[in-house]
């Protein structure tokens, strides 16, 4: 039998999802369900002076209306929303429950929930609710919050939730930048995104009044995360709680979070005994899921003058919006060890102010933290290049990680130990497959005819932390849970094999992966396994999809709970064999002994010998089913090199990205398919961060664009084809040499692409842009170059 | 007010609020929930669906605007296909939904639907589309998984092998 | 998003729809492609009682050409005019610019009429045949009158249609000199940023989403039958604007644009 692993098999997943069987949340329904509509404020930051229901009441469906103070009263929870990390033993975290009570704090805050009986009687419902609002000066942006004259909260005295510093040798740092020949320093700006997965959230929550329990559908990537903090957070004795995440239709970190929809509907469909639904509209998206990025990054690189790089010095302060959500003040933390990038860095010190705003909470975006810090020092070591007056390719090769040469075992300056690495072949390959030569031949061939439309080449190689992640790290860091991954592997009395995953895909397809790694362990046929996953009932532990974690951990431990059963089966065969386990081997799925290969048993067959249990050995229990909760030793490090090359149309200021080759390593790969599909995306993502995507916020908090009119989710027109390749380094930390790729596009893409700008307005002096760079902002920055009076905000 | 639709070849009456969206209707009151709904503002396509045979986004119709009318969703692409004596293979699927699955077309699946359908039409009005002509015929549709690229491939196979 | 309640008729003639415009007012909402109305009415920005389906009046889908000049129906489709061989000899700018409204779903919708009665200043066909010198014809209790295009436009989303009447044809002349259309946005999909219809080699110039309504660049047309280069006329083509500041453009930006896209359109036409 040939490899499975690492052939691009066509998923598993597909079938349904492209005929329209594959069930998403709000394609299921029940009998007697009620609709919640959502009263939201209208505000950033106000004191609800009162709300009047009466109207909404008295329509014909309308069950109830349940403000803040009601639902408080009604004890549906005892504790507000949760967050898993508090990062310092000091950070603030003003309670933030379902529904306000008193002061509001975001736009899109849920002041009163209507219950209907029908979705459009819900939408009417909303409208009904009279709420009248004393309004309230907002904290409308990070530097106002920094700036400290405006409280996002009026009963704390300071915006300020906590300071964190990662500074291992403070004196070494001092040292680095005091001997330095040269220093650049740069502030960046990360803009607030709107993750937009494309199946907007939802819940439905279906008690079982008398059978005790209650299930609760949502569309996250994260049931068995949810299902602990639900428990913590309403009471209900987790035993009795099941979450079901069944299709869902992306997530890109939106839908890791604990929200006032699913703790609502949980509470009171349990209340009311009856099944109580909520489906998000995009509109209201904005205010109803959390947000990505928004970060102010300062950073500084000490260099000699041969731009070999010293020490980088980094401070962020971060935009936590209203209140602390699942993992909101972590999320500056998962970048702070990536700002020395694939450098070999002697120096390092990063800290991280977070502040409270009056806008939507930020929380995970795909990449969540690592592409911010790829930005920063991809962005700084392209000025360091003009500085020092060499080739960004250049500045990069001296500086890579031993020469850019294979390694292993890396501690960087940031104490954190880098599993493997080898970043000289990949900024070769991307290289010449981008053609670099002939593409700088053709951008002067541009600038000497003075074309109005100028070619721009911007590269990043990028290293990221995933496979997130070992426990005691995680606890080091002050999380609040672990970072292990579970999996059960079951051989069926037919032969057939289930897998019950404890990561819970929303798009990956961990169906196809999981079924080729049990292909390749146990010799079995892709087509005869089955993944259960998704369902806390099925799959009782796990800790789910985030972080890139999924293969580099549950899938390994799919595998070392794949090699556990084999060797119990190799223990039957064995005995059935009537030889000594250690001369029984293992091939292709067959068992045989060595030696005499005639006689062999598939371990297929074995599946109903455990079953039956006749005649198994002494002291083996029956059935073939074997558990591993895999928590890796370390994280795992991909890496890769982007090229990305625009068209700057200095007329309009229009930027077209025109081509994209990238040269990613994320270890062995299982499918590369699946692999190039997740680049893919993740490259859309991040060049959509450099060039199309804000969330934009008036000065008084209001999002001005929640609607996909006015966010610009770039479509098929906006992005070129790309041209991808990998080079494999596997990864130490993990028996299957595997990492992650689900970010990674992500985390090279923005920084890639704005150097690419840079690069094609370099000869205006211009050296950098704000993201997005939109053409209002490109052509402002030319003017503002040129000296000319026009454009000069940007 | 009465409505009489006929979806995917069957015929349905029904009785409706005028204001009823053509994409709840389909999914609400005939329970056919392979058309998704990804945006309030006609601007992301995951509810496009066949209207006398061209691609439209039933979320920017009112069902009674249809009425009289035949659609086709994702549900009855294939059997449509059948019909019109085009292979649909073992799986019983339209060439566009092989080609998705051959090129890896879709990750989360929510915007395929509404891919799939914009795609046929678009390679009915336009059967010679190039790379450029496919990417212009779906601009309409969002998808956040895939970056696009073998979206394009799988339209540009199944162009070829129609 | 779900639109408030609304009554709903269809319209079996324009007389019928003209008819029920009376009876029901200001609350009456005509419905052609919907595709302007709907969102509104689901973002809940529009909340007619009343609802006038027009869109089967399939005796208002045509396009001929006849006498120096192409009629269309006003419920003709965006996309029978991007498909339209008639157009193709006669007004190839109009084909040409219903290709680029929205996408290939929205134009399978949206109409002609409706495009124009809607009034956006940054939609794409307002703009077009504001620059061919085109005639709309409204109908109403009284009969048929006829509105030249550059008096049609009254303001943001308002035209000069009283509540009573429907519009049903447009009219613009066929042949004439070269033609251009720029169009400036951040995704295809999007209205434009800017846009500059030129028509009939620059005798017929007009602006997208430079003001209330769109423009006719008279600045830019006086100057080219004054002997202007593309580029000397092109630098007055923000001249008497007043255009929007949103997220995609300050006024000073769009300015400049209008200029740059001017200068493209007119030397693309020739």
């Amino acid at each position: 039998m040939t490899a499975v692993m690492g052939t691009p098999m066509l998923r598993k997943e597909d079938g349904k999802l492209l005929t329209g069987e594959g069930k998403f949340v709000d394609d299921i329904h029940v009998p007697g369900e009620l609709w919640m509509g959502m009263v939201r404020s209208p505000h950033a930051k106000a004191t609800i002076t009162s709300i009047d229901a009466s109207g909404a009441l008295a329509m014909p469906g309308v069950q109830a209306v349940h403000t803040g103070p009601d639902l408080a009263d009604m004890g549906l929870w005892i504790a507000p929303l949760p967050c898993a990390w508090p990062v310092t033993p000091d950070m603030l975290n003003p309670p933030h429950f379902p529904v306000a009570s008193g002061e509001v704090h975001h736009v899109g805050e849920i002041v009163a929930v209507v219950l209907a009986d029908s979705r459009y009687g819900a939408a009417d419902a909303i409208d009904e609710v009279v709420v009248h609002y004393d309004s309230l000066p907002a904290a409308a942006s990070v530097a106002e919050a920094r700036d400290g004259d405006v409280l996002a909260h009026s009963d704390l005295d300071t915006n300020k939730a906590y300071h964190w510093p990662l500074v291992p040798d403070p004196d070494a740092l001092d040292a680095a930048f005091a001997g330095a020949d040269v220093v650049v320093a740069a502030d960046f700006v990360q803009q607030r995104l709107i993750p937009t997965a494309m199946e907007p959230r939802g819940v439905l929550a279906v008690p079982s009044p008398h059978g005790g329990d209650i299930t609760l559908y949502s569309a996250t990537q994260v049931p068995h995360i949810l299902k602990v903090m639900a428990a913590a957070t309403t009471g209900i004795p987790e035993n009795q709680i099941r979450i079901i995440a069944p299709a869902v239709g992306g997530g890109f970190g939106a839908k890791l979070n604990i929200n006032p929809d699913e703790i609502l509907a949980l509470t009171l469909a349990n209340k009311l005994g009856r099944a109580v639904r909520w489906t998000e509209s995009r509109s209201e998206a904005a205010g109803s899921t959390h947000q990505g990025r928004g970060q102010l990054q300062h950073i500084e690189l000490a260099a000699d003058s041969n731009g070999k790089l010293q020490g980088v010095r980094v401070h962020v302060d971060a935009d936590m919006g209203a209140y602390m959500m699942l993992i909101t003040p972590g999320v500056p933390l998962l970048g702070s060890f990536l700002y020395t990038g694939v450098y070999d860095v002697p120096a390092f010190g990063f800290t991280c102010d977070g502040y409270f705003t009056n806008m939507t909470p930020t929380d995970a975006y795909r990449g969540a933290g690592r592409p911010e810090a790829s930005y920063a020092i991809e962005r700084a070591m392209d000025l360091l290049a003009l500085e020092v007056g060499v080739g960004p390719d250049e500045i990069r090769r001296r500086n890579y990680i031993n020469g850019g040469e294979a390694f292993e075992n890396h501690e960087a300056a940031s104490t954190l130990v880098f599993d493997s690495g080898h970043y000289g072949p990949s900024l070769d390959r991307a290289l010449e497959m981008a053609d670099y030569e002939g593409l700088r031949a053709e951008q002067s061939r541009r600038r000497e005819a003075g074309d109005k439309v100028q070619l721009g080449i911007g590269m990043c190689t990028y290293v990221e932390i995933c496979g997130l992640a070992p426990s005691r790290a995680l606890g080091g860091l002050g999380y609040g849970a672990g970072g292990w991954e579970h999996a059960t592997v079951r051989m069926l009395p037919t032969g057939k094999v289930e897998v019950v995953s404890g990561s819970t895909p929303h798009g990956q397809g961990h169906e196809t992966a999981w079924s080729q790694i049990i292909a390749d362990k146990m010799g079995v046929s892709p087509h005869d396994v089955t993944v259960l996953h998704s369902d806390t009932a099925m799959s009782p532990l796990g800790l789910d999809t985030y972080g890139s974690r999924s293969l580099a951990v549950g899938g390994v431990a799919i595998a070392m709970a794949a090699d556990k059963v084999v060797e119990k089966a190799r223990l039957i065969a064995a005995h059935q064999f009537e030889a000594a386990p250690e001369d029984v081997q293992f091939e292709n799925g067959s068992f045989s002994v060595a030696g005499s290969p005639s006689s062999s048993v598939h371990i297929q067959e074995l599946g109903f010998a455990a079953f039956a249990a006749h005649d198994l050995p002494d002291g083996i229990e029956p059935n073939l089913q074997e558990q591993v909760s895999f928590d890796p030793p370390n994280f795992a490090f991909p890496f890769g090199t982007h090229v990305a090359v625009v068209e700057v149309d200095e007329d309009t200021g229009g930027v077209k990205l025109t081509g994209y080759f990238a040269v990613d390593d994320c270890g062995n790969q299982v499918n590369p398919l699946i692999v190039e599909g997740q680049v893919h995306g993740g490259i859309v993502q991040g060049a959509a961060q450099a060039l199309f995507e804000e969330a934009a916020y008036d000065d008084e908090g209001n999002i001005t664009n929640p609607s996909l009119m006015d966010y610009l989710v770039p479509s098929t027109m906006e992005m070129p084809s790309m041209k991808l390749d990998s080079t494999t380094t596997p990864s130490t930390t993990n028996p299957l040499g595997v990492k992650g790729v689900g970010e990674a596009g992500t985390i090279g893409s923005a920084a890639a692409v704005i150097n690419a700008v840079c690069d094609a307005l370099s000869p205006h002096g211009i050296s950098d842009l704000e993201m997005p760079a939109s053409p209002q902002r490109v052509w402002n920055a030319i003017n503002r170059a040129s000296g000319n009076g026009e454009g000069g905000a940007s | 007010m009465k409505l009489t639709l006929t979806v995917n070849g069957t015929t349905h009456t029904s009785e409706v609020e005028p204001r009823t969206l053509l994409v709840h209707h389909l999914r609400d009151n005939l329970g056919l929930t392979g058309t998704n709904i990804g945006c309030d503002t006609s601007s992301c396509g995951a509810c496009t669906v066949h209207f006398e045979g061209q691609s439209v986004k039933s979320c920017t119709m009112l069902a009674v605007q249809a009425d009289g009318g035949e659609i086709t969703t994702i549900e009855g692409l294939a059997d449509q296909a059948q019909q019109a004596g085009i292979s649909t293979g073992d799986q019983d699927w339209h060439p566009m939904q092989e080609a998705f699955h051959q090129c890896h077309g879709l990750q989360c699946g929510y915007c395929t639907p509404g891919m799939v359908m914009a795609a046929t039409s678009l390679l009915e009005e336009n059967p010679d589309a190039d790379e450029g002509g496919v990417r212009e015929g779906l601009e309409g549709n969002l998808c956040r998984c895939t970056g696009y690229h073998n979206i394009v491939k799988a339209v540009l196979q199944a162009k070829g092998g129609a | 998003m779900i639109p408030a309640p609304v009554e709903y008729t269809r319209a079996g003639s324009a007389e019928e729809a003209i008819s029920l415009l009376t009876e029901h007012g200001d609350e009456a909402k005509l419905l052609a492609g919907g595709h302007s109305l709907l969102p509104m009415m689901k973002l809940r920005l529009a909340t007619p009682a009343q609802l006038i389906d027009v869109g089967r009046l399939d005796e208002l889908r045509y396009i001929n050409a006849d006498n120096g000049e192409v009629a269309i129906g006003a419920l003709t489709r965006h996309t029978e005019l991007e498909h339209s061989d008639v157009l193709a000899d006669a007004c190839p700018l109009l084909k040409h610019v219903a290709s680029l409204v929205g996408d290939p779903s929205v134009r399978h919708r949206g109409t002609l009429g409706g495009t124009l009665a809607h009034a956006d200043p940054a939609s794409d066909l307002p703009a077009a045949v504001l620059a061919l010198g085109g005639t709309l014809v409204a109908q109403g209790p009284n009969g048929r009158r006829e509105i030249a295009a550059t008096d049609f436009f009254a303001s943001y989303f308002e035209s000069v249609l009283a509540a009573d009447e429907l519009l049903v044809e447009v009219r613009v002349p066929s042949g004439g000199g070269g033609w251009n259309y720029q169009k400036f946005n951040r995704r295809a999909q999007d209205w434009a940023i800017v846009g500059v219809a030129v028509a009939d080699g620059g005798k017929g110039i007009a602006l997208v989403n430079m003001g209330a309504t769109p423009l006719r660049a008279t600045a830019v047309e006086a100057a080219l039958a004054g002997g202007a280069s593309a580029a000397e006329a092109a630098a007055v083509a923000a001249e008497g604007t007043s255009p929007v500041e949103d997220g995609n453009a300050d006024a000073t930006y769009r300015k400049h644009l209008a200029r740059v896209l001017t200068e493209r359109a007119l030397n693309a036409a020739g």
